[in-house]
């Protein structure tokens, strides 16, 4: 069973700010973290390698910092890491991303399943997985919550919907997206961490994976992302205060007043 | 203060110190209430390697010694001393293995210790045998190819939990203590049972029973060393055990003197933090100062031990009597920060203090850890003269 793993670093959203003048994010000095969803799906290729042998190889496309995200991975037990890096690859939207991400999957060529985590929190987009499995052509389960068994060609894995649980055969390769019921993340073991330490994590450059110049980064970007601002704080909110009956009268008097 | 870790200590220390963040801090208080053994800390600390980290690379270890025990210790510790001692104790019932254990002991044993699967349990106490561990009345009497083990060790650390027992026990009644000898009992032997569970005052997520032998038949190749070497194995062992404690002492101490800081920035009295009196800010450099020195001596005694001095009772007992004593006095200060919030189970400090406790008992009393410094001073005079 042969996984690649895409995962994201994205600032620790907890203590990220906007700048209200510029509107933008103030992202010096922000912790970076793996993307906690890709963090299960890191786990869940970690677990299907437990059960069924063969490797995992975790792919991100960042900036050179980055780098320290994949040996975090390689501490928890993947086999392999690259980093898809390369100022070509700027300001990429989901589309842009995710064209670059199947380049490096084909690079890489065999595997089974690719795993990406639901959506990432800062974009938020939850189209990467989707995109990544439309280009490279494979079916794909987004929001997969456990999973079940691994059969001969497919992979049975429970998907939550919005009121409840659907349990679905995928044919294999696949692509599934994961959320964060799916499991617990490993913490990492001694081994792992000293031979995430002196891994070689090579860097791929738009030309490593025979990338279309004009399919990827900016001018691979079908949107842009034009202002960033926090939307104004409502100031017209009332706690109201005393016995129920009071505070539902004044509730409905209020509501009424604004139908 | 910086202590030069080598790059391997510090990803120890910062994986133990990940493992009690994540996986210990939110059963802290529960367990302290359940008084349950904390096998999911132990579970992740054995897939993380850490059981391994002072046993040699042959037997599947790390390689490291007393001092990398010592900083796994110590980061469990600053969260809860009970998950310190599972842990500690593991390697104190070890030791013995590892110092007088011949190959196919070794062989056997330190593999499944180093990987987790298997924690041990060191068996010397018993009701009439405590500061004066020359009192042992347990028997181990020779049958042929075996030793038929009689007798009760009472409060030993991990004892149902732990798979490995190393137990002393008289081979020679007749000659009293150098007619002791070590020996290696498995949980599962005829004739070997347990007590009920210890109800105690703190580190009650640790497991303390007696160790019953009614009859046990075990092979005479689970033997430590040679017949009347117990009492030797045992003073080595606990030699090199004694700076573990003292980081059970230095982390829990730092545990509460962080707690004690944080809150004296929140704490509102008379209009101001609490942290903004000088009373307050001198009991802080105190205890911060304290936990510093008793961590700088014990990581010295480890050092000390790991470069293969073999004179190391003096500072190995000095490391355990000063960071255990600083513990009790940097705990104590640090429920008084909190006033009487710190004296309600709510808050973290109560169950600090009373964890501390132990810390000046077991493995030797603090009283006892003083006669063997002051004896060995008064062995060294003797030796210039
Ligand atoms: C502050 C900010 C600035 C931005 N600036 C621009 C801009 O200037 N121009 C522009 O066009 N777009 C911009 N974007 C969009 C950005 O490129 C997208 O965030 C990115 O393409 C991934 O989309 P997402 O974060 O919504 O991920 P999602 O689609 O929500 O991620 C789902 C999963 O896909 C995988 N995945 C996502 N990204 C990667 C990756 N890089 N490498 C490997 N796997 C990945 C992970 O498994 C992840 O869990 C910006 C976004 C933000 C938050
Ligand atoms: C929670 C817990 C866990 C333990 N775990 C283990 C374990 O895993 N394995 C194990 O073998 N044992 C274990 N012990 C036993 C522990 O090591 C003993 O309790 C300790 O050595 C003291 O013995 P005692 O309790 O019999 O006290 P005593 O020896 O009866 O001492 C009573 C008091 O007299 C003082 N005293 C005694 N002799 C002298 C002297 N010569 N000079 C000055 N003062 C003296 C002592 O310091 C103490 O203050 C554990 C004990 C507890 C409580």
């Amino acid at each position: 069973m042969n996984i690649i793993v895409c995962i994201k670093q994205v600032p620790d959203t907890g203590s990220v700010k906007i700048d209200p003048t510029t509107n933008t994010l103030i992202r010096s000095g922000v912790p970076s973290i793996i993307n906690p969803f890709d963090m299960n799906a890191v786990e869940a290729g970690l677990s299907l390698k437990d059960t069924y042998g063969g490797s995992v190889h975790v792919i991100t496309m960042g900036p050179p910092q980055a780098d320290e995200a994949l040996r975090n991975t390689i501490a928890m037990g993947a086999d392999n890491a690259c980093l898809l890096s390369d100022r070509a690859f700027a300001g990429a939207d989901t589309l842009a991303t995710s064209y670059t991400l199947s380049m490096a999957v084909k690079k890489i060529g065999d595997f089974d399943i690719i795993l990406c985590g639901k959506q990432a929190i800062d974009g938020d987009t939850a189209q990467v997985g989707p995109e990544l499995a439309e280009i490279l052509g494979l079916p794909q389960m987004t929001n997969v919550s456990k999973l079940i068994e691994v059969k001969e060609t497919t992979i049975v894995v429970e998907q939550e919907l919005e009121d409840g649980c659907e349990i679905v055969e995928v044919e294999r390769p696949c692509l599934l997206t994961v959320t964060k019921q799916v499991n617990n993340p490993r913490i990492p073991s001694l081994k792992n961490s000293m031979r995430a330490k002196k891994a070689e994590i090579p860097v791929w450059k738009a030309a490593d994976i025979n990338a279309d110049e004009a399919r990827i980064g900016l001018k691979g970007s079908a949107t842009q992302v034009v202002k960033i601002f926090e939307p104004p704080k409502r100031t017209d909110r009332r706690i109201l205060q005393g016995d129920v009956e009071e505070m539902v009268t004044e509730l409905v008097t209020e509501l009424r007043k604004r139908l | 203060m910086n202590y030069f870790l080598t790059e391997e200590q510090q990803m120890i220390k910062d994986l133990a110190a990940k493992i009690a963040a994540e996986k210990a801090v939110p059963l802290v208080a529960e367990l302290d209430e359940t008084e349950e053994f904390p096998w999911e800390v132990m579970k992740t600390l054995a897939s993380s390697d850490l059981f391994g980290v002072y046993l040699p690379e042959e037997y599947g270890g790390f390689g490291g010694g007393v001092f990398e025990l010592c900083l796994v210790t110590e980061e469990l510790s600053k969260v809860c001393c009970g998950m310190g001692v599972c842990y500690a104790a593991s390697a104190l019932g070890t030791l013995p293995i590892l110092l007088f254990g011949n190959d196919a002991q070794k062989q056997k044993y330190l593999p499944d210790i180093a990987a987790g699967k298997k924690l041990a349990a060191f068996g010397l106490t018993e009701a009439n045998a405590g500061s004066d561990a020359g009192a042992v009345a347990t028997t181990a009497v020779r049958d042929g190819d075996f030793y038929v083990l009689n007798g009760t060790k009472q409060w030993i650390t991990n004892a149902g939990e732990a798979e490995v027992y190393t137990v002393i026990a008289l081979t020679d009644k007749a000659k009293g203590i150098r007619g002791a000898s070590a020996f290696i009992v498995e949980k599962g032997t005829p004739g070997f049972t347990f007590g009920k569970k210890e109800k105690k005052m703190g580190i009650r997520c640790s497991a303390t029973r007696e160790l019953i032998f009614q009859d046990c038949r075990i092979s005479k190749e689970n033997i430590i060393g040679r017949e009347g070497m117990g009492f030797i194995v045992a003073m080595k062992t606990l030699d090199r055990a004694r700076p573990g404690v003292a980081s059970q002492g230095v982390g829990l101490a730092q545990g509460a003197l962080d707690h004690a800081v944080k809150y004296s920035r929140e704490r509102v009295q008379f209009g101001q933090a609490i942290s903004s009196f000088q009373a307050i800010q001198h009991m802080l450099a105190d205890m911060a100062t304290q936990t510093e020195a008793a961590r700088a001596l014990t990581y010295a005694a480890a050092r000390m031990i790991d470069s293969g001095d073999e004179n190391i009772s003096r500072e190995a007992a000095m490391s355990k009597l000063f960071a255990t004593d600083v513990c009790m006095k940097v705990t104590t200060d640090a429920v008084q920060i909190f006033g009487g919030y710190g004296y309600m189970r709510e808050y973290p400090v109560e169950k600090m203090m009373r964890d501390a406790k132990i810390l000046q008992i077991y493995e030797g009393t603090n009283q006892i850890q003083r006669n063997v410094i002051g004896l060995a001073l008064i062995k060294e005079s003797a030796k210039k003269k």
